[in-house]
């Protein structure tokens, strides 16, 4: 199939001279015709002004990771509220505060999280496992929206490095003190 | 094709098939291009997507209103809010509720934000893709400023899951507006910054200039939206056409060139940058200071969670609404909504349920992308990754 537009490369080569395009007009901001434009090295020095500048006088954006942190403006790290691994919480007798309603696994859209719930000898419920599969999850922060009893909650952490599929699968001490 | 390759059984030449892709830099996701060349013209491109077919559209069916929040994210992972925000339009079209002023207001200004980071981006690939670095290393600066004023809004960087239907997560912190007008005074400058390294250059505008071009007609025809459409003189902008969210109480321009090619289409780009700036100081300007950002049904939306512990009625709703999801009645809506790549739109079929019976998304990049054929067809091959660049692909919707 050739169309129009093709017919350019045929007639003119690879000057690719432009314009004359399906009836347009060559548009007023092309620079192609002046003699400025032609010269060529003009305009590159201009263009390395730009880059010199930003190599001379602009402060270096860019972070040493991981022996610099990267922090968010106004903020010592990352903001509060930032979407990282998850925490347990526990009330102020240091009992666990998760009382294994299963309404952060009910609302996970990646289905990370695993919960078996228990009772202690007061009848109290607990959860007697509380798993969060890491490399599952997609940290969107439902389950701490669905949370009644404030009990889950995303921490500022994003430093993840595991060596094993097996280490990713969060278990509740891990949680409990992360 | 069959003709030809007997053929080259004798002396005549016949065309090498070469693959695009699918894993290549600058095919920009997975996709595949089969192109079938004469010398260095492509004679003919035949397009195949679906590596990143993820079944999206499926996953709705078995997920509530709610949890679908956090897949469309990672159906737009460039402008993740716009996508997050078309989704909440819709699901809200069909329930028939309107949100409080200045979640809308909110809801503009992460919109745009989002709009920028992913012209930034666009545009940095673009450069690259043609042999520009820089520009891309000093879009990735502005696009790290947009990510920070999300970080402390939102608490995500690039998948939110910020907005809900009927309202947000959370309000946002105090110095919101400070921050945003901070980065909007940065647009200026970048954008003149931009167009001093490219403009005058003479490789940008040989590889740029008069590339890609279809007829106007043929454009439409094909569906293309967006800042695309708008480089080929259609004055086509959902904000302006329907106007949603505050859109009609904002001054803006819509930026349009009436060439087509590659270059039309970066002058768009780039103009759009400028009017996204506008908005956000007109939208910060405006917003109220203070005021609800939630609806007060608690049928749709979680209630507070300080009332929550108080009463019981309130845990009710809040275990109801968790378990059941949100009560949409049966019937079918379109919502669509002006994303950086074009025309995104959610059709949603409920039965009532707490499921979507089906869910059809209209994502801008499938469209755009149809015209790649003829675009490149006739054209050099290193044209083709020019034109592959300036239609900004994202593949998690294209293949949804």
């Amino acid at each position: 199939m050739q169309n129009q537009h093709g017919s350019s490369h045929d007639s003119h080569g690879a000057s690719h001279s432009g314009g004359g395009h399906d009836g347009h007009e060559r548009p007023q901001d092309d620079p192609r015709e002046s003699l400025w434009y032609r010269c060529y090295i003009p305009e590159i020095i201009r263009g390395l002004k730009v880059t010199m500048k930003h190599i001379l006088f602009r402060p270096r954006f860019t972070v040493k990771y991981p022996e610099e942190k990267y922090n968010c403006p106004g903020f010592e790290g990352s903001a509060p509220g930032y979407h990282g691994e998850h925490r347990l919480k526990k009330d102020e007798q240091g009992r666990i505060k998760c009382v294994a309603c299963l309404m952060c696994q009910t609302v996970c859209p990646a289905k990370c999280i695993e919960i078996e719930g228990g009772e202690d000898e007061k009848g109290a419920k607990y959860p007697v496992k509380f798993e969060i599969n890491m490399l599952r999850c997609i940290y969107c922060g439902f389950c701490e929206e669905a949370c009644p009893k404030d009990a889950i909650e995303l921490t500022t952490k994003y430093y993840q490095v595991s060596t094993s599929r097996e280490e990713k699968i969060y278990g509740k001490e891990r949680l409990l003190n992360n | 094709m069959k003709t030809q390759l007997k053929k080259a059984d004798g002396l005549e030449p016949r065309p090498m098939v070469i693959n695009l892709g699918p894993s290549h830099p600058s095919m920009h996701n997975t996709l595949r291009v089969i192109a079938e060349l004469d010398g260095e013209i492509i004679r003919k491109a035949d397009l195949e997507i679906g590596y990143l077919h993820c079944g999206f559209e499926k996953i709705a069916e078995s997920k509530t209103y709610h949890q679908f929040i956090a897949f469309t994210d990672r159906m737009g992972y460039t402008s993740a809010l716009c996508n997050n925000i078309g989704y909440v339009l819709a699901v809200e079209k069909l329930l028939g509720i309107d949100v409080p002023e200045r979640c809308k207001w909110i809801r503009v200004i992460l919109a745009e934000l989002a709009r920028l980071s992913d012209h930034v981006m666009s545009i940095g690939l673009m450069a690259m893709d043609i042999g520009a670095f820089t520009v891309m290393l000093y879009g990735f600066i502005e696009r790290e400023l947009i990510y920070d004023v999300f970080e402390a809004s939102t608490g995500g960087r690039m998948t939110m899951s910020y907005p809900r239907i009927g309202g947000l997560v959370k309000d946002v912190p105090k110095d919101f507006g400070e921050r945003v007008l901070k980065f909007a005074d940065r647009v200026d400058p970048f954008c003149s910054e931009v167009e001093e390294l490219l403009e005058n250059n003479r490789i940008w505008n040989e590889r740029t200039r008069g590339v890609g071009v279809i007829p106007r007609e043929e454009a439409v025809n094909w569906g293309i939206t967006g800042p695309l459409l708008r480089a080929f003189g259609v004055n086509y902008d959902i904000r302006k056409v329907n106007p949603y969210l505050t859109y009609d109480q904002i001054d803006f321009e819509v930026p349009l060139r009436p060439e087509g090619d590659v270059f039309a289409r970066y002058k768009v780009k780039m103009a759009e940058m400028r009017q996204s700036a506008r908005i956000l100081r007109q939208a910060v300007e405006k917003m109220p200071k203070s005021g609800p950002i939630n609806i007060d049904d608690h049928g749709i939306i979680l209630p507070p969670k300080d009332g929550m512990k108080g009463s019981i009625e309130s845990l009710i709703h809040h275990f109801k609404l968790i378990i059941d999801g949100i009560k949409i009645p049966a019937g079918e809506s379109y919502f669509c909504t002006e994303t950086p790549n074009g025309e995104l739109g959610f059709y949603i079929v409920s039965d009532g349920g707490r499921h979507p019976v089906r869910m059809r998304v209209r994502p801008p990049t499938f469209y755009n992308l149809q015209p790649f054929p003829r675009m490149v067809e006739g054209g050099f091959i290193s044209d083709s990754i020019a034109v592959m660049a300036s239609l900004n692909i994202a593949a998690g919707e294209l293949d949804r």
